[in-house]
């Protein structure tokens, strides 16, 4: 059984026709990757998984349950968490203001234990615990927006670019903290433009295109694939 | 002496300001729109008190805490009604709408209880004083500037604690800075801005009975030139800056006051308005305001 069966859905901004039919499937305990270009729909994917965004047509369907119309937090409160594009942290709260929001429709004695799991997956979120989160690098916002998601214990975390804008050093960073999710693991379907890491992170992958699943296989079939090669891997 | 009269004065009037200042720059931040209805919520809240106490003879505590609830879901209301079908919007067409409920609040009170102004009852008397003269009558502090800067402080305390330790205060300002983020978080977005529209119209409510005590005459506009200066002392400390509404509102009483008395009485609006101004000009964000820049 899928945990996350998404299926034909067709997504509209306005009159645009975003996302034309996509359909796949998270398993429990794989990284699933969607890869693609700037303007595929990957993150209109994910925000319409998140209940941000409602699909005019098609379903999603997680732990067999169908999320249509559910609000955005009833979507967090079932397990599903999102990293969404470009972090998007409170800047103006502090580091454990920003990991106590993510524990928003957690009892609030799981905060406390939360937290010190997050310090300890990262850090140097420790260090600049009472710091407000603008004053924080680039890596280290990324690292809080993947902490800040895992605060709510999420079945299934849902990461939207999460190398984007980072030093070369830090992608590989952040590629190994979702190596070891996976390894303790925490389900993930991760969007990225970095085709080359996210395949090789993950089980299993899709391609998208301008709307539409164009591939998919596991990480290894699409990394030896040619139209792959050509079209994301740089020849 | 009267330098420190005047400074009294004008520190409970901006107290007045501060509060209903409050109001507008919780909404602002949170719902991004300039509520302009808030002004006539106060007059509502006056009206609701003043009727509780001459009219049923409650005691005034009671009368304020019943203005309180009624303008609480008074507010709740407008929110749910006139501006949520509109959260898609165009700020352009959320401010008209907003103009509207105003002149609806104006009207409706006309209608319910008639265009003559009322004559509001003076709450802080002891002894049949309604000040304290001290220095040989050289500094008179009336009760009702005590009680209305006692209110103020107590106000910003309570706020600044919400904001700042409680859940659901933090929610407001993780919306407030971020909505879709906030979502993804697990904050019902609908629930935290009506509860900001909630604590903003029982501010107003209070607002409308510490200056109907100062300034006894009650009538269906009211609120409306009050609220106008409110949201300029928003502006002036910062939109969006709860100690800005603050500071903007205090230092707006005080060069309001002090325009009146060592200026002209008939150009205090205008001086207070080129200090905005000067204000916008230097600093465009207001006094502690930060300026977000917009993302294209």
């Amino acid at each position: 059984m899928a945990m996350l069966k998404v299926e034909d859905i067709h997504v509209y901004y306005g009159s645009i026709h975003a996302v034309k039919g996509v359909s796949f499937e998270v398993n429990e305990g794989e990284v699933v990757t969607l890869i693609g270009a700037n303007g595929a729909g990957k993150s209109t994917v994910l925000n319409t998984v998140s209940g941000l965004l409602h699909p005019r047509t098609g379903s999603v369907r997680f732990l067999d349950q169908d999320l249509k119309g559910a609000a955005p937090h009833k979507v967090v409160e079932r397990g599903l968490a999102q990293v969404p594009e470009g972090r998007r942290i409170f800047l103006q709260m502090t580091v454990e203001e920003n990991l106590e929001m993510g524990a928003y429709t957690r009892p609030s004695t799981s905060i406390v234990p939360g937290i010190e799991d997050v310090y300890k997956r990262f850090p140097r979120l420790e260090e600049r615990r009472k710091q407000v989160a603008g004053t924080l690098s680039g890596g280290e916002q990324q690292m809080l927006a993947m902490g800040r998601a895992l605060m709510s214990s999420p079945k299934l975390l849902m990461l939207d670019e999460p190398s984007m804008g980072l030093a070369p050093i830090l992608v590989e960073q952040i590629f190994d903290i979702i190596r070891e999710l996976h390894a303790a693991g925490t389900t993930i379907l991760l969007v990225e433009q970095n085709a080359q890491a996210a395949l090789s992170v993950a089980d299993r992958a899709y391609v998208l295109e301008t709307g539409r699943i164009s591939l998919s296989g596991t990480g290894a079939e699409l990394m030896a694939s040619d139209q792959v090669r050509k079209a994301y891997l740089g020849g | 002496m009267s330098f420190l009269n005047n400074l009294i004065t004008g520190v409970s009037l901006g107290g007045i300001y501060a509060i209903i200042a409050l109001g507008y720059t919780m909404v602002y931040g949170i719902a991004k729109m300039l509520n302009f209805a808030h002004g006539d919520v106060i007059m509502v809240g006056a009206y609701v008190c003043f009727f509780a106490v001459s009219s049923f003879q409650l005691p005034p505590a009671a009368g304020v805490l019943l203005a309180m609830a009624l303008c609480t879901v008074l507010g709740v209301v407008i929110e749910r009604l006139a501006y949520k079908p509109l959260r898609q919007a165009t700020s352009l067409a959320v401010l008209i709408t907003a103009i509207g409920v105003s002149y609806f609040l104006q009207n409706g009170a006309q209608i319910l209880w008639g265009a003559a102004p009322k004559s509001f009852p003076s709450f802080f008397s002891f002894g049949g004083s309604n000040s304290v003269s001290l220095f040989d009558g050289g500094l008179n502090i009336s009760y009702a500037a005590m009680v209305t800067v006692a209110a103020c402080l107590v106000i910003m305390a309570a706020l600044t604690f919400f904001t700042g330790k409680t859940k659901l205060g933090k929610a407001m300002r993780a919306c407030s800075e971020d909505k879709g983020a906030a979502q993804l978080m697990g904050i019902n977005v609908n629930a935290t801005i009506s509860m900001t529209f909630a604590i903003g119209s029982a501010l107003a409510a209070v607002a409308g009975v510490l200056m109907c005590s100062a300034y006894p005459t009650l009538g269906p506009t009211t609120g409306s030139l009050p609220g106008i200066k409110a949201f300029t002392a928003a502006v002036f400390g910062g939109i969006g800056s709860i100690p800005g509404a603050f500071l903007g509102g205090i230092l707006l009483g005080i060069i309001e006051t002090f325009a009146k008395a060592y200026i002209s009485t008939d150009l205090s609006d205008a001086v207070v308005f080129a200090v905005l101004i000067v204000v916008l000009l230097v600093k465009p964000s207001g006094l502690l305001g930060r300026y977000v820049p917009e993302k294209v």
